[in-house]
């Protein structure tokens, strides 16, 4: 049993695949973003004393976090269509989807991270005279950021490999592209073989890229 | 005839069943080889010879940098390609093990490798041999630190049973669609699936809450 | 008046226990040991002394091996440790080997080292019902007694992390005696302990010498080593510098690196400088 390699098909579909990648990175830092904004205001409602909202943001996390992603997805695709939320297509589906899932791990991350901003610095920045949203936005924000950075670092590459998912509701990123290549000229090995590098090599690369990040801006506690 | 959910989801019992069946198979067979591939995964990137560790972290990293979804088609559409006849559930099942089995090696590396030093010699200097050291000394430690790590990658490849949908095994996720394909109470089918979900995955993070408790005494 | 051997009553010459000769070590290019040679005999309780990275304590873990060391031979109890020439080449011995020569050497830790997942009794019984093969029943009635030798009968079913540091090392001192070893090693094992704890395991470590266990010390406590040791060495850089019987030598060391050493300890040992 021999395989004749022929790496044509890839070549010749390359900026397909490019887009494709590309496509990846883009919703993947999109719901990084949105799952931000998400996981900083469940964060902060973990530092209030309300019971309530404490419970509802960690029934939120809980849910998300045992729940499978590709439930969520086509639940939010097919399902809510069908009680009459129809403004969505499919991107804008995805991107809700991953979002509210990363919101959730990001939820812990910040939870953590604003515990973890020693409380000399805002009792100096109330010292000074700062106002407490003062207080928050200009030293425990910065500050929670530059600890959290590793983890936003992990949590964007597993948001990377998650948007594979996407390919489950036909949207073109890299996995998707890479069956269709499949599909259409059997080049088996090819295909996924290139998929796999190629997940590899950006996941490999925003790693060292973020590192250097990190060792530029990172606090070390 | 108003159709209700409730008589629905007894329509559809059988199959839906039969998906809890399957997903519990699944969970099963890749959390059990995913452990033990793990914990001798673990030994020879610890213990192991340059190579054969080289090889190893070369197989852990690759696993865990490539998407799950992207490992099944890959197994499943390449395992065809070399001949064997496998059904979709086999190739499902070895490409969510090796993933499984390449988590649970770098979580069992950790445990062991934040084991200090000093035990070892300790063990060493009353004269136990390699494996007495490991068996007495590493293992029960090590064991320890497993639990939290363990139960999340378990947690995971429960979740990961669902992308066995794309590929056509019956599991859960297709059970319901299939359901729902017939009687298009979308929101209340999925609603059960994830209420499902919900219920066997936080059980099992529970358990390992309790053993984490039971067992984590252990301090330096 | 230092500490008396045992009381035997036989005729023969204390047999040697160790003889190390020529042991050279390096750690990549910093040589560390530049050829040890030394005899202790049964009995003796040897007290290494030095600077931090005289060396003493690589020396120490050669003994049973936790460090390997490129030349030389360390022979304990006439079992050449570790390395067997065979046909004139030095080649490893067998890790089964090598497992049945440390149960025969005991070694006490900076860190105590118990084991965490262990009780006190469970601790010193593992090398016994392990290594030795005694029954459970017969194990935990020696580890008992060397629990309470050492002062911690009540607190045998206690897990380390219930004991305190001074506790934990009586522990570790129970689990390397209950192995009937020839000889002791003990690695600066008071120097992780808060000070009020340090007296009740120099105690035991006392009560041990008298008992006329043969014990290889290396400490930074001079008054210990002055009042119990039978012999002491000085190492300095990968060498022995002098060696001799402890009050002779603290009150007349023959060369500047020991007198410049033991200068450190003035408020402890006295003023020590010759007249």
């Amino acid at each position: 049993m021999s395989y004749n390699f022929n790496f044509s098909v890839i070549w010749r579909q390359f900026d397909v695949i490019l887009e494709a990648l590309a496509l990846g990175l883009v919703l993947a830092a999109i719901s990084l973003v949105v799952g931000t904004l998400i996981g900083l205001v469940c964060g902060y409602a973990f530092r209030t004393n309300s019971r309530v909202l404490k419970g509802l943001v960690w029934t939120y996390v809980e849910f998300i976090r045992n729940v499978p992603l590709l439930l969520l997805i086509f639940f939010c695709y097919f399902g809510l269509p069908a009680i009459g939320i129809r403004v969505f297509d499919k991107y804008e589906s995805f991107v809700i989807t991953l979002s509210v899932y990363a919101g959730a791990y990001l939820t812990e991350v910040f939870r953590a991270g604003l515990t973890s901003v020693p409380e000399r610095y805002v009792e100096a920045a109330r010292a000074i005279g700062l106002k407490p949203w003062q207080t928050q936005l200009y030293v425990v924000l910065p500050l929670t950021f530059r600890i959290v950075l590793p983890s936003l670092s992990n949590n964007f590459i597993s948001l990377f490999k998650d948007t594979s998912l996407a390919a489950a509701i036909a949207i073109p990123e890299l996995t998707f592209t890479a069956r269709q290549i499949n599909a259409n000229t059997f080049r088996v090995m090819e295909a996924w073989l290139t998929a796999s590098l190629l997940y590899l090599a950006v996941c490999y690369l925003i790693a060292i890229v973020l590192r250097r990040v990190e060792k530029r801006y990172s606090v070390i506690k | 005839m108003e159709r209700t959910f409730l008589g629905e989801f007894l329509k559809a019992r059988e199959r839906l069943f039969e998906g809890f069946l399957t997903t519990i198979e699944i969970s099963s067979l890749v959390i059990v080889i995913g452990l033990a591939a793990g914990v001798i995964g673990g030994l020879l990137l610890v213990y192991g010879p340059k190579p054969v560790r080289f090889l190893m972290r070369v197989y852990v990293d690759v696993l865990r940098g490539i998407p799950i979804l992207v490992l099944i088609l890959f197994s499943y559409y390449g395992l065809a390609l070399i001949g064997l006849n496998i059904s979709a559930f086999t190739a499902g099942v070895v490409a969510l093990a090796g993933f499984c089995s390449a988590h649970m090696s770098e979580t069992f590396r950790g445990a062991i490798d934040s084991i200090p030093a000093g035990q070892t010699e300790a063990a060493k200097a009353i004269g136990l041999t390699f494996r007495q050291r490991f068996v007495y000394v590493l293992l029960p430690q090590a064991a320890r630190r497993i639990v939290p790590p363990a139960i999340n990658t378990a947690v995971e490849m429960v979740k990961g049973t669902t992308l066995l949908s794309v590929i056509g095994v019956l599991e859960i996720l297709l059970a319901t669609q299939q359901a729902i394909a017939r009687n298009y109470m979308v929101i209340e089918f999925y609603a059960t699936a994830m209420a499902f979900y919900f219920v066997l995955n936080f059980s099992l993070s529970r358990v390992g809450a309790y053993f984490e408790r039971r067992f984590g005494f252990i301090k330096y | 008046m230092s500490a008396s051997p045992s009381v035997s009553p036989r005729a023969e010459p204390a047999r040697e226990l160790l003889v190390a000769r020529g042991v050279h070590k390096s750690f990549g290019d910093t040589k560390v040991l530049k050829g040890i040679d030394l005899t202790v005999t049964e009995g003796e309780v040897v007290a290494l002394i030095g600077a931090s990275g005289s060396g003493k304590t690589t020396f120490l873990r050669c003994i049973n091996l936790l460090e390997e060391f490129e030349q030389g031979s360390i022979t304990v109890d006439g079992d050449p440790v570790g390395y067997a020439d065979r046909n004139g080449t030095r080649r490893r011995i067998s890790e089964t080997r090598l497992a049945a020569q440390r149960a025969r050497i005991g070694m006490v830790f900076q860190s105590f080292n118990l084991f965490p997942h262990m009780t006190a009794a469970e601790n010193v019984m593992l090398g016994l019902v392990k290594v030795k093969g005694m029954a459970k029943a017969e194990a935990r009635s020696i580890a008992e007694h060397w629990l309470d030798r050492v002062g911690l009968a009540e607190r045998r079913d206690h897990h380390p992390f219930q004991l305190s540091g001074g506790q934990q090392q009586r522990v570790a001192i129970a689990r390397a005696v209950a192995m009937e070893p020839r000889l002791i090693l003990f690695d600066e094992v008071t120097s992780a302990l808060d000070p009020e704890l340090v007296s009740e395991v120099l105690g035991v470590m006392k009560d041990l010498a008298k008992s006329g266990m043969t014990m290889i010390v290396v400490s930074h406590e001079m008054l210990f080593v002055r009042d119990v040791a039978t012999h002491v060495v000085f190492l300095d850089s990968g060498r022995i510098v002098e060696e001799g019987e402890p009050h002779a030598l603290f009150r007349n060391p023959s060369s500047d690196r020991l007198r410049g050493f033991l200068g450190r300890f003035t408020d402890i040992i006295g003023d020590i400088t010759t007249r």
